[in-house]
């Protein structure tokens, strides 16, 4: 299980990445594993939209589950991601780079510290298995 | 009655929530009204009710009995016999839509059958297993509009021309939604309809719907405002008669994105209150957003042929709060009756059906606007339905109509008040040119009766 070092994780197993006060937010390799193949996604959000911590951002479905993904942090989305939506297996191939779900602006930056770093998320991950 | 329960183990449920008597359940209902003297008749056998059931059912008039030109949404058509004959089977009249499908692949079959019919006869890709009836497929369209554009489209737009008891199912269907605005666009002159519809569609519109032929039986081509609610980014829900879809063009033809419908024509006999069937299809785009059942074709793992329910679980049974609709069943009967109909009749006998249809209306309206006092509006284009304008009121010229074993068209003013002294008749290929003449004979008549 991949979980880089530079990004930040929510309990909800989504991933963070801080550009400025741009979030860049997708699901962890932990998620995508287990919901094993990925066959649909849709936005719940579109660019313009306002967001609050733990609104449902997207929703995703596997051969065996359906889940949402909720959002880490408020703000202002600016751009999804809609290249996930013909293909739906990049979440499963590439949870970290080309399967970036979704940028918002940041409205409040201590959300962001509140989430948990790498080693953090991996043994909440360990707890969990 | 019987009740399972001892007075012991009843005393320890009444312990357990805090009650002293099954009575103390009911206070909150005023005294007088919690155990009423009922003022029934004595009891009376079994014989002896199925006599008194029997003389009220003998009040009513079997369409069987009478010729009828009464349609307004369902309609008299004749049902082949092997439709009831394979119906009736113990396998297909017994099963539910099954809980456990897979293991029942003669119904998923049955289903499958009937979505591909749906979809060829509507030019769609796609159709499901079916609604309750047409009021609620053309709710369930509304629903999934609402539901593509995510609660972002508040507006849906209701021609006065679909059915009014559709339009009033879906002012219920959607009364828990707060946000979502109904707007009904009143009935409009032929010569103005449908452009005046388009006129007031705009970027809080999420559907619109319209009737294919409309309530009054009027055919129109909705080309220009498929293309005007697509300008808007909104879509195009179409609510057909499936019989006359074996003559006119599908309504993909218009660019609807929903085609939805009444199946009664299609070998379901004509029941007060139903059983009857809805029919839903849509595009391969809002494939998601669709409510109810959806059977497909796979292999297995040895490459043999089998039926699946697919998409429905997760939408419905794992998501539930989040689901289109909760509407998981189907039809499963009705829509089996029309998967016969339709495969006896195939392609060519279901245009037979829709010509004669509409050849026998024709020669109705055009013998009957011969009739002095009636009149009718010559511009219209119609299938097998057709507004006449009488000398009187319809009441009674129905009144004089049934005395002779006819029945007679709808009166148009009970859902449309301005549309006084107006009749709805409906004619189908079980309408002989005798019985068509003897009507005129009859309207002629009434109007001196």
């Amino acid at each position: 299980m991949k979980t880089p070092e530079n990004l930040k994780y929510a309990k909800t197993d989504e991933w963070v990445k801080l550009d400025g006060n741009v979030a860049t937010v997708g699901i962890s390799d932990y998620a995508q594993d287990q919901l094993s193949d990925i066959v649909y996604v849709e936005f719940n959000k579109d660019p313009g939209d306002m967001v609050n911590k733990v609104d449902t951002l997207a929703t995703i479905e596997s051969v065996k589950a359906a889940g949402d993904v909720n959002s880490p942090i408020s703000g202002k989305v600016i751009e999804v991601n809609e290249a996930l939506v013909d293909h739906p297996e990049l979440l499963n191939n590439d949870p970290y780079e080309k399967a970036w779900m979704l940028k918002v602006e940041v409205s409040n930056l201590t959300e962001v510290d509140l989430l948990m770093s790498a080693s953090d998320y991996e043994k909440y991950c360990e707890e969990r298995d | 009655m019987y009740i399972p329960h001892t007075p012991s183990e009843r005393e320890e449920m009444l312990r357990v929530v805090g009650k002293k008597s099954l009575e103390d359940f009911f206070t909150n209902i005023p005294e007088e009204f919690r155990f009423p003297d009922l003022d029934l008749p004595e009891p009376v056998t079994e014989m002896e009710v199925e006599e008194q059931f029997k003389d009220l059912a003998s009040a009513n008039f079997a369409c069987d009995e009478l010729v009828c030109f009464l349609g307004a949404g369902v309609y008299n058509h004749y049902v082949p016999a092997a439709v009831d004959m394979l119906l009736r089977r113990g396998d297909f009249f017994t099963a539910y839509t099954p809980y456990q499908p897979e293991i029942s692949q003669g119904t998923l079959q049955g289903i499958f059958e009937f979505q591909s019919l749906i979809a060829n006869l509507t030019g769609m890709d796609v159709s499901n297993a079916s609604h309750y009836d047409g009021a609620t497929a053309a709710g369930e369209a509304c629903l999934s509009a609402y539901h593509h554009f995510r609660g972002k489209r508040p507006k849906i737009i209701l021609s006065g021309a679909v059915h009014p008891h559709y339009r009033e199912t879906i002012h219920t269907y959607l009364c828990g939604f707060d946000d979502i605005d109904i707007l009904e666009a009143g009935l409009v002159e032929d010569s103005l309809y449908p452009q005046k519809l388009a006129e007031i569609v705009d970027d809080q519109t999420a559907l619109v719907l319209v009737q294919y032929p409309d309530f009054l039986g009027r055919v129109h081509n909705f080309s220009d405002l498929g293309k005007v609610v697509h300008e808007h980014g909104a879509l195009l829900a179409v609510s057909a008669n499936p019989i006359a879809l074996g003559l006119l063009s599908p309504p993909s033809e218009f660019g609807a994105d929903f085609v939805v419908g009444e199946g009664q024509p299609l070998g379901i006999p004509m029941n007060f209150g139903g059983p009857y069937l809805g029919f839903f299809a849509t595009r391969d785009e809002l494939i998601r957003k669709i409510s109810g059942r959806l059977v497909g074709e796979t292999v297995d793992s040895q490459e043999r042929r089998g039926y699946v329910l697919t998409l429905t679980a997760r939408e419905q049974h794992i998501r539930r709060e989040k689901a289109t609709s909760n509407i998981c069943t189907n039809q499963g009967l009705m829509a089996l009756a029309a998967t016969i109909y339709l495969s006896l009749l195939g392609k060519g006998g279901l245009r037979e059906v829709a010509e004669l249809c509409y050849h026998k209306a024709h020669y109705a309206a055009q013998q009957i606007s011969q009739i002095p006092g009636y009149k009718l509006d010559d511009k219209s284009v119609f299938f097998n339905e057709f507004i006449v304008q009488c000398p009187k009121d319809p009441l009674q010229i129905n009144e004089y109509l049934l005395d002779e074993g006819v029945l007679g068209g709808l009166p148009l003013s009970n859902f449309y008040p301005e549309y006084q002294d107006q009749m709805l008749i409906a004619v189908t290929e079980k309408n002989s040119k005798e019985s068509i003449d003897l009507l005129c004979e009859l309207l002629k008549e009434a109007a001196n009766d």
